[in-house]
Order: C-alpha cells, then sequence, then structure tokens
C-alpha cells in the first residue's frame, strides 16, 4: 500500500498533463511494476529456496517414508519396497494408538486450559500499575526461557518418589507418597502440570501485551456508568481481548501438540503408554529402539501434522471472520 | 481486579503495596522450581536423599560445578557455535523475506505468509525424522552446520512474521522519504528499514538463539554420535550415565540456563518495547 503511494506521488507532477500519453503511460506503468515483482521476489527469494529444501523436502521425505517398508539397510540404500497403507494400518491397529490419541487430546487441552487461565489472571494482575511490577513481569518469563531439558529434569527430580520435593510437602500435610513419575494413574499429570508451568509466561506476556492496547477511556467510560471491576472485565477486558485470546490459544495448541522434550525426558511416555502421545510414540517407533520402525514413525508423524493442519486451518477461518 | 485502572488516586499507594506484596508472592511460588534447581546443585551428595531434605543451602559444595567445568566445556562451546549460527542464518533469511511481504507486495506474498503460518505448526520430531533422511545421504550427520540448518527451522517462520508485523508498522513517511532521495530498494532495506527495526532484529536474534541453544529433538536425532554435541545432550546423558549424582546434573542445568538469564536481563525491554512503538520515534 505503502509504496504504491510512494510510488505515484512524487511522479505524478512531473508527467505533464495526462492527456495524449495514456498508451505509453500505461506501457511504462507495466515495466514499473513488473521490476517491482522482480526485486520484490528478489528479496523473498531465498527463504523460498529455503522453505522448499529444509520444509517441504522433508516432510515429502516423510511422506515417502511412511508409504514404503524401510529398514536400516534400505534406509541407507534407499531402495525400499513401495508398501502403500500398510505402516498406516499397522499403526491403527496398534493397541497404543488410541491411547496416544487420547493422552495427546488431555494432555494439550488441559494444558492450554490452565496456561490461558492463569496466564490471563495473572496479565490483568500485573496491568495494575504497582511498584516492581515491572520487574517480577520479567521474572516470570524464566520458565519460558530455560531450555526444557532444564526445567523438565528439575520437575522429574521434584516428583522423584523417594526423595522429591513434592511427596516431603504431601507428607508434611499428612498425605502419602504419589509415584509422580513411575505410576500409571499420575505420569500424565505430572508432565501436564510441568507443562502448565512452562506455558504460563507465554500467555500472560501476549495477553497482557494485548492488555495495554486497550484504550483506558473504555474503562473510565465504564466506570463512570458504573460498571465494577468484575463487570468492566466481562464487557470490555475480554471481548476487546478476543483477537489477541485467538492468537495465544492457536500458538499454544500448536506448541502442546508437539511437545516431545518435556514428556520423553520425564516418563519417555511411559510407565507403559500410560505419557505416550503422537509426538512421542512417533520419536519411540522411528528411534526409540535398535530396531527402528521408520515407516510406521513417520506414519504417526504425518498423522500429527494432519491434526495440526485442522486445526490451524480452523484457525485461520476464524481470524479471518473477525473484522480485522 | 480491573485492568489499567486509575489507582493513581487515593487509596492509590495501599493498593499499590498490597499489589506488590502478592505480586512477589506470585512470583516466588512460580520460581520456586529454579530456586530448587539451585539448591539441589548446591547440595552434597550425602545429603541428597535426605529427608526432610534442606530448604536452603546451608552446608553448600561446589563439587557440583566442578565436575560441570571438567565435563561439559566442549558442549558449552558447541551450543554457542550452533546458536550464534542459528542466529545469522535465521536474520539473513527472514529480514529480507520480511521487508519484501511488508513493503513490496510480491505476487504470491498471501500464500507465503500462509506457508510460514503452517510451517510453524508441523511438529519438531517429524521435521527431524525428514531430516534424519537427507543428512544421512548428504553426510551431514553427526555435524554443527547440519544442526544449524535444523535449527534454524524452528525460527525462521516466526522471524519472517515477526518482520512483517513490525515493517507494515513503519510509517510510509519514511521509505518516501528515502525514495525522493534516491534510494532504490535495496539501499532503503539496508538504510531505513533495518536500522528502525532494531528491536524486531533484538527479538528475533534472542529467541532464535535461545531456541537452539535449548534444541533437545534434533540434537538427539541428528548429532547423537557427533565429536561435537550441544550442552542439552550433555544433560541428558549425565542424567543416563550418572543417575545419582543429582548435584552435578542440576549444576549442569543451572550453566544451561545462564544464557536463558542472561539474555532476559540484557534485552528483556527489547521484547518489552512491543513491535511497532518503538520505532516510530526515532
Amino acid at each position: 500500500m505503502s509504496l504504491a503511494r510512494a510510488d505515484r506521488e512524487p511522479r505524478s507532477p512531473a508527467v505533464p498533463r495526462a492527456t495524449a500519453v495514456p498508451a505509453a503511460a500505461r506501457s511504462a506503468k507495466r515495466r514499473q511494476h513488473l521490476k517491482s515483482q522482480v526485486v520484490a521476489w528478489a528479496f523473498v527469494a531465498p527463504l523460498v529456496v529455503y522453505l522448499a529444501a529444509f520444509y517441504v523436502y522433508p516432510l515429502y521425505r516423510n511422506v515417502d517414508l511412511s508409504l514404503h517398508h524401510y529398514t536400516v539397510r534400505s534406509f541407507v540404500n534407499g531402495n525400499a519396497p513401495f508398501s502403500g497403507w500398510d505402516n498406516f494400518q499397522t499403526v491403527f491397529d496398534d493397541p497404543t494408538f488410541w491411547t496416544a490419541v487420547r493422552n495427546t487430546l488431555v494432555f494439550t487441552l488441559v494444558s492450554i486450559a490452565f496456561q490461558y487461565g492463569a496466564g490471563l489472571a495473572l496479565a490483568v494482575f500485573f496491568s495494575r500499575r504497582f511498584r516492581l511490577s515491572g520487574l517480577l513481569r520479567a521474572l516470570f518469563l524464566i520458565p519460558w526461557l530455560l531450555p526444557l531439558i532444564v526445567s523438565s529434569s528439575t520437575w522429574a527430580w521434584m516428583m522423584n518418589s523417594e526423595s522429591g520435593l513434592l511427596n516431603y510437602a504431601l507428607h508434611f500435610v499428612g498425605v502419602g507418597p504419589v509415584d509422580w513419575l513411575t505410576s500409571p494413574t499420575w505420569a500424565l499429570t505430572s508432565v501436564i502440570i510441568a507443562n502448565i508451568w512452562i506455558g504460563i509466561p507465554f500467555n500472560l506476556v501476549i495477553l497482557h501485551s494485548g492488555l495495554q492496547n486497550i484504550p483506558p477511556e473504555l474503562y473510565e467510560a465504564a466506570a463512570i456508568d458504573g460498571a465494577g471491576p468484575w463487570q468492566r472485565f466481562r464487557r470490555v477486558t475480554f471481548p476487546l481481548l478476543r483477537p489477541v485470546s485467538a492468537i495465544v490459544l492457536l500458538l499454544g495448541f500448536v506448541y502442546t501438540l508437539k511437545v516431545f522434550d518435556l514428556i520423553w525426558i520425564m516418563t519417555k511416555g511411559g510407565p507403559g503408554d500410560a505419557s505416550t502421545t503422537l509426538a512421542t510414540w512417533s520419536y519411540r517407533l522411528g528411534f526409540g529402539s535398535l530396531l527402528p520402525k521408520f515407516g510406521p514413525g513417520a506414519a504417526v508423524g504425518n498423522i500429527l501434522i494432519v491434526i495440526a493442519l485442522a486445526f490451524g486451518l480452523l484457525y485461520i477461518r476464524v481470524t479471518r471472520r473477525q473484522p480485522a | 481486579m480491573s485492568a489499567a485502572t486509575d489507582t493513581t488516586r487515593g487509596t492509590g499507594t495501599i493498593r499499590s503495596t498490597r499489589s506488590t506484596v502478592l505480586g512477589v508472592v506470585l512470583t516466588t511460588v512460580m520460581l520456586f522450581p529454579v530456586y530448587w534447581m539451585i539448591n539441589v546443585s548446591l547440595t552434597p551428595q550425602q545429603d541428597m536423599r535426605k529427608t526432610p531434605p534442606d530448604l536452603l543451602p546451608l552446608h553448600p559444595t561446589f563439587s557440583g560445578y566442578q565436575a560441570v567445568l571438567h565435563d561439559q566445556g566442549p558442549y558449552l562451546v558447541t551450543s554457542l557455535l550452533i546458536g550464534l549460527g542459528t542466529v545469522a542464518l535465521t536474520l539473513l533469511l527472514s529480514a529480507p523475506a520480511g521487508y519484501a511481504l511488508a513493503r513490496l507486495r510480491p505476487r504470491g506474498g498471501g500464500l507465503l505468509s500462509l506457508v510460514l503460518l503452517i510451517a510453524q505448526m508441523i511438529p519438531g520430531i517429524v521435521m527431524a525424522m525428514g531430516f534424519y533422511g537427507i543428512f544421512l545421504s548428504l553426510g551431514w550427520m553427526n555435524t554443527w552446520w547440519g544442526l544449524i540448518v535444523a535449527d534454524s527451522t524452528i525460527a525462521v517462520p516466526f522471524g519472517v512474521m515477526i518482520f512483517v508485523a513490525f515493517m507494515s508498522g513503519i510509517p510510509g513517511e519514511l521509505t518516501a522519504a528515502a525514495r525522493i532521495d534516491g534510494a532504490g530498494p535495496v539501499r532503503t532495506f539496508w538504510s531505513v528499514i533495518l536500522p528502525v527495526s532494531r528491536n524486531a532484529l533484538v527479538t528475533v536474534s534472542l529467541f532464535s538463539f535461545l531456541w537452539a541453544w535449548s534444541d533437545f529433538v534434533f540434537a538427539n536425532t541428528l548429532d547423537s554420535g557427533g565429536a561435537m554435541r550441544p550442552i542439552t545432550l550433555g544433560i541428558y546423558h549425565y542424567i543416563g550415565n550418572n543417575n545419582q549424582e543429582w548435584n552435578a546434573i542440576m549444576a549442569t542445568a543451572v550453566v544451561g540456563s545462564v544464557p536463558a538469564a542472561v539474555l532476559l536481563v540484557l534485552a528483556q525491554r527489547y521484547i518489552a518495547a512491543g513491535v511497532t512503538s518503538g520505532a516510530v520515534k526515532d
């Protein structure tokens, strides 16, 4: 938009009274347009090449993997026989499949619900003007900035059955020890707790910046109309925050769906399949044993992509329908 | 409970003090695991499984940190190299593309933005499997440059979107003025757009460094047997090998967290500066 304007404004005074030059002007304009297109694409070209080589091609390889019967040998030689949907059939028939789907959904939805809820409450809290609020908000970022291996191993040690701090705290209030990471009933809950902790700062930061963009006059007007704090939140903050909320929830969904490090480091998806999600299952099939099943592993990965894209396209539709 | 209200009047100071206290409490709770990591890293081995555990490092030991210096030095250097390489590659690809998408309106730009949005949704584990095959045939397995390429895929789509958002907000008068002065698109990009986009540059660099530094998926699949392995694998193998020496493991974790802490202190204002506000003033 701005370029088109910049193109025309300095130029139009130089063109003398446009009476007899429509054809010449049009072709000059077209040449100008073509030139600007070439320049624009020159800036974008490295990115396009990069995306083709390091996004599209790996994904193509992944689809290719899932449609062939690969072994370690044929993986290197590249002469695996075509096997059609066999790998997908193997995956669907595996009892782990539905467990992994269920765990993925529970992990993702519960994590997001708590991250968003806590993030929003904290964002509203930190929008009050009080001393140290900036510093404290910055400190809140730490869990999100830490490498996942750091936070995961810290939580794993805190949740250790024998000498973990969490069980000591439970003992302190008179509750028996919980096998956080080693019992099938608790493993998924445990990784969800750690994941919520990691995700809160992201929600806080984005929602807080969204709050800053709400004009203060609206709150003043609402206060004059006699709206209490809760009314102001419900009628002003929440509706005006909806676009930002959509972004946070989509990104949260995408990030959470693909969480692998945290679960793998804390439980390796175990015990049994108790905390196995599609992401950890895919990894376990492809890399987790000495006898890798690349085909089924890639098949699970492709299923994961399809789920992510389904929700991603839903998000794009929702945001497009919003009036900017 | 109200957001951005008029706490400046009357009861302001009392409410402000109460908010500060509540804020400090909340932050303490949130950061407790971080404190615990530091506490465990200083706990002597014989006290590690004591009940009740020592809540304060009353008898601190630095043996864990000595072990880190002894065992993990090369891993840290590798992570630094990979982090910086990823930043360079990410900026090189995403800043010009962001400029073009924001200001030059290339045909098909909308489609490209959609592709970038979708690219961010692809799970790293799937990418890792695709890269595994490619790297095997290219001979890029267990190399630092292979990891830079793989790690950059986490950051490039994000980087482009940040640059697009930021550069769209730069006032048209700036570029128009450059144009009148006879600057072409390249000159405009280099001497007008980039200097004004400092906040976006810092934000993208910060996150691409952190993501590369923190990466575990790509490192574990593409570099697990290499001579130059990053610190995330150093910690992971530590956990696997000496399951009992948690002070050394937590000491490595503390050291591995240093870049996050440093960048938070140095660059926090750039993140907080927001996407559009800072540029217009320059």
